[in-house]
């Protein structure tokens, strides 16, 4: 590579390598500096790597729907192994009031051009036999899907790579200055943007970001094919999973195309350690257990633990870091960055090219956190 | 959930577990002895187990018990055909043991090639070998213990490949001149292998056969030649069954769980005992066994008297370290499209890609499936020089209700 690196991205997480996808294919000279050994070794390998439209807030649902969108066009050249399926969501109505929540999670997909369809109880059993009896219904959506996220981030790296991008493994970056990065041996890298794709280290390197680890604990099944054939999320799950800062768990269960169950899921706050918390994966098997009976002659083969990136709105950064133009942050996607990559990663080149965004970058822009920052003092 | 409360809980069953649980026993203690399989007596004694119980056994002794997890401080989760049941105890002994080392070469997930202590627990379990020509391959003095019980057993011909050199093999009976009662083992094991031909400086290249195996490839010192056979029966070797150590949270150093003078482990009241703190053998598992039992039952005193015959049978496992270190050229065994992982299908050379077990786990799905890399993970870390380490729980595939009775306390 003769000159300038154009763009320099610290973190080859699946965001760190959809941006670098996003900025070679643009025609910029791109390196990508990564602390671990290989792609997506972090949260994008822990987390379940659903691509899901997600409508916590109007923002949200614009990112994930664009995010979703873009994927969909990606699908058909992802490699096999990045195990891409179309299971579509089910999100499950246990009583009245919830399938009330149902047909207001409807209407607003329905505004977005996004398919939603409405359960009685018997289409919900139709649909998925195993659940138990007795709920109320519940909301399809078709056109979610599932990957493979460490092999998705790789197949992300390696379209950049194509374009002439250059990953670097093993290197940590410690410290930014205006227009460079510092590695752990204290070399420099210079580039004309630095991307911050650090997931929930960011705030390592630019204080400033409000994001903090949010872990999550996911249990892995035995092979038991077509027992379920949907992801399955109860609609509870925003209000127990988003709503407090306590620990909470919530019923997400995602059926594998190798015929294993993955099982969630869980948030909790000021865990530094990767330690498995026994009594959190026990709750949240319990709870899953009540929604699916089956669930509990069945074997599991592991459990493990993995950080979300999370913010104070719940929105991701998304954007030029205020007062240094230089600096662009892409982090904070707490439980979507997976779905959120492919839009993060477009806004970026965007951006840098001077293009029009197809979506509103506002809302995403970091210069939020120094808002809040100032707010809080 | 049901909970059981004991003074020492001893886990797992052969000769380390045993002599434990006897030595707790010893100094007064309620003793809980818990292992998974049928029958008491782990991988060497199977089947044969309660001979090796005192009479009357001063402990309780509990089969089918699978310890699955840790479960808060001082107890561990276990299941059961009975369902999960909390152990809780004052001191806790770990002898979980080994397991055999498989390498992969060409043809070595075809059926009848199999793990040599895996086919001795097979034919203890009755399956027949009347007849049958058996060609056990590998490294270490379990291949003749192997040899000789299935020659006991009336298979037709044997043939064993020992990958070690001549010149180390010998150096290393020599050395058995100081231990008198080694010595004199080895060759009534000898005597009963005599017409068995052993070779050294042998091992299996491949291993063909439609649908099953029929024919093996052998290096050996004068070239490379065929075997025509029913069986192959592979061990390189032993890897310490460390995982429920770690999620204890033992510190584990190099394979094997570390422990100190009196056979405690880095977390206090807890005790290992055996092949997980290191290969050594019969003699130096039940010496071990004893100093943990009695540590941990609180006679120091008679645990210090194990720690000089510990110093010789250590000496002895060094010297049986030594003598049977895996030779380089092993490494070259498999080819790029031999499996790795037989759970997930993944080759050597698609793991070879990466730059360690981690990601080649998670690229491939080596090592993820129902073994968990029980198996790949020690090949891998010989192929490859990797660290494979497991600590997530469940120490082996559990019920998702085993998991969710864990709160329950
Ligand atoms: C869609 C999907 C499907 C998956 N399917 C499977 C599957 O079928 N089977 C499967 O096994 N996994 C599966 N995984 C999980 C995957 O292999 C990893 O388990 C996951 O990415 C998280 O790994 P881990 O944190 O356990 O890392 P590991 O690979 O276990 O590495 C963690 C590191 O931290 C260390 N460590 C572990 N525990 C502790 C502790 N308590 N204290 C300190 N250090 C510790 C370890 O030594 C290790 O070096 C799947 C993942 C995804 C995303
Ligand atoms: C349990 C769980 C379930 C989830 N389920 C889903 C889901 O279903 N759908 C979904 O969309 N999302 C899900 N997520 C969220 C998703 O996994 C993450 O949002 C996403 O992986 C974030 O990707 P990233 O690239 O930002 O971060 P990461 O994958 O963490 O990548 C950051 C990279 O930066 C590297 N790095 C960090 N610091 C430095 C440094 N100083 N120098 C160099 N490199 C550095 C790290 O090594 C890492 O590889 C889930 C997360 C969890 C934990």
């Amino acid at each position: 590579m003769s000159g300038r690196t154009d763009v320099l991205i610290v973190g080859g997480g699946i965001v760190g390598a959809a941006c670098a996808a996003a900025c070679a294919q643009a025609g910029l000279t791109v390196a990508l500096v990564e602390a671990d050994l290989a792609v997506g070794m972090d949260a994008t390998a822990a987390g379940m790597g659903q691509i899901v439209a997600m409508d916590g807030s109007p923002a949200e649902l614009a990112l994930t729907r664009y995010s979703q969108r873009l994927w969909d066009d990606l699908a058909r050249s992802l490699p096999e192994d990045c195990e891409y399926e179309r299971c579509g969501t089910l999100w499950i109505a246990a009583d009245d009031d919830e399938m009330e929540e149902a047909a207001r999670k409807a209407t607003r997909y329905h505004e977005h051009a996004l398919q939603a369809e409405l359960l009685e109880q018997r289409d919900l059993y139709a649909l998925e036999p195993a659940l138990r009896p007795g709920l109320a219904g519940g909301l399809c959506v078709p056109g979610d899907s599932i990957l493979y996220a460490p092999r998705a981030a790789a197949a992300l790296l390696a379209e950049a790579e194509r374009h002439g991008a250059r990953a670097l493994f093993g290197c940590r970056v410690r410290a930014l200055h205006e227009g460079e990065v510092e590695l752990d041996d204290g070399a420099r890298m210079a580039a004309r943007t630095v991307v911050l794709a650090t997931g929930a280290r960011a705030a390592e390197l630019i204080p400033e970001l409000p994001i903090r680890p949010r872990t999550g604990h996911l249990v892995i099944t035995e092979r038991y094919p077509a027992l379920v054939r949907h992801q399955l999320v109860e609609l509870g799950y925003v209000k127990s999973a988003h709503g407090t800062d306590a620990d909470s768990v919530a019923f997400n269960l995602q059926p594998r195309p190798t015929g294993q169950l993955l099982i969630g899921s869980s948030r909790q706050y000021g865990r530094a350690d990767p330690a498995v918390d026994r009594v959190i994966v026990a709750r949240m098997l319990k709870r899953a257990i009540a929604y699916l009976p089956v669930l509990h002659g069945l074997d599991a083969l592991r459990v493990w633990t993995g950080q979300r990136a999370a913010t104070l709105d719940g929105l991701p950064y998304i954007g030029p870091c205020p007062g240094r133009a230089w600096l662009f942050v892409a982090a904070g996607h707490e439980g979507l960055g997976i779905t959120a990559a492919l839009a993060t990663a477009r806004l970026l080149s965007d951006h840098l090219l001077g293009r029009a965004p197809e979506i509103a970058p506002e809302p995403y822009s970091p210069a939020r956190a120094w808002l809040e920052t100032v707010v809080r003092a | 959930m049901a909970e059981r409360r004991t003074e020492v809980l001893v886990i797992g069953a052969g000769p380390a577990g045993l002599a434990a649980a006897a030595a707790a026993a010893a100094c007064g203690r309620r003793v809980l002895l818990v292992d998974d399989n049928a029958d008491p007596g782990g991988q060497i004694w199977r089947g044969e187990g309660r001979a090796h119980l005192a009479v009357p056994a001063r402990f309780e002794v509990r089969c089918g018990v699978r310890v699955v997890d840790a479960c808060g401080a001082s107890a561990v989760l276990a299941e059961s055909a009975g369902g999960v049941e909390r152990l809780t105890f004052d001191r806790l002994v770990l002898a979980t043991g080994a397991r055999e080392r498989f390498l992969p070469f060409p043809g070595w997930t075809l059926p009848n090639v199999v793990g040599a202590g895996g086919l001795q627990a097979m034919v203890k379990g009755g399956v027949p070998i009347a007849g049958k020509r058996v060609v056990i391959a590998g490294s270490g003095p379990l291949l003749l213990a192997v040899a000789a019980y299935l020659r006991s057993r009336g298979a037709r011909s044997l043939l064993i490949a020992e990958q070690t050199g001549r010149l180390r093999l010998a150096r290393f009976v020599l050395g058995l001149a100081g231990a008198p009662q080694r010595l004199r083992q080895t060759l009534e094991l000898r005597r009963a292998l005599a017409g068995v031909p052993l070779l050294t400086d042998a091992w299996p290249l491949s291993a063909h056969g439609a649908g099953r195996l029929e024919e093996i490839r052998l290096r050996t010192r004068r070239g490379e030649r065929g075997e025509r056979c029913d069986l192959l029966a592979c061990g390189f070797g032993l890897v310490p069954n460390t995982e429920l150590a770690a999620l204890l949270g033992c510190r584990v150093e190099a394979g094997c769980v570390a422990v100190d003078e009196h056979q405690a482990t880095s977390v206090a009241g807890v005790y290992a005992a055996g092949e997980m703190t290191g290969i050594g053998g019969l003699d130096l598992s039940r010496i071990e066994g004893e100093i943990a039992g009695y540590a941990a039952g609180g006679d120091e005193r008679k645990a210090r008297a194990g720690l000089g015959p510990r110093r010789r049978a250590r000496r002895f496992a060094r010297a049986l370290e030594r003598a049977f270190a895996l030779r380089e050229e092993l490494r070259e065994l498999p080819d790029a499209r031999t499996l790795l992982c037989r759970c997930e299908d993944v080759s050597v050379g698609r793991a070879a890609r990466y730059p360690s077990w981690r990601a080649a786990k998670l690229h491939t799905r080596c090592g993820m499936g129902a073994c968990q890399g029980r198996i790949c993970g020690a090949a891998a870390a010989f192929l490859f020089g990797w660290r494979c380490e497991h600590a997530r729980p469940p120490a082996s595939p559990a019920r998702i209700a085993t998991l969710a009775a864990q709160h329950e306390v």
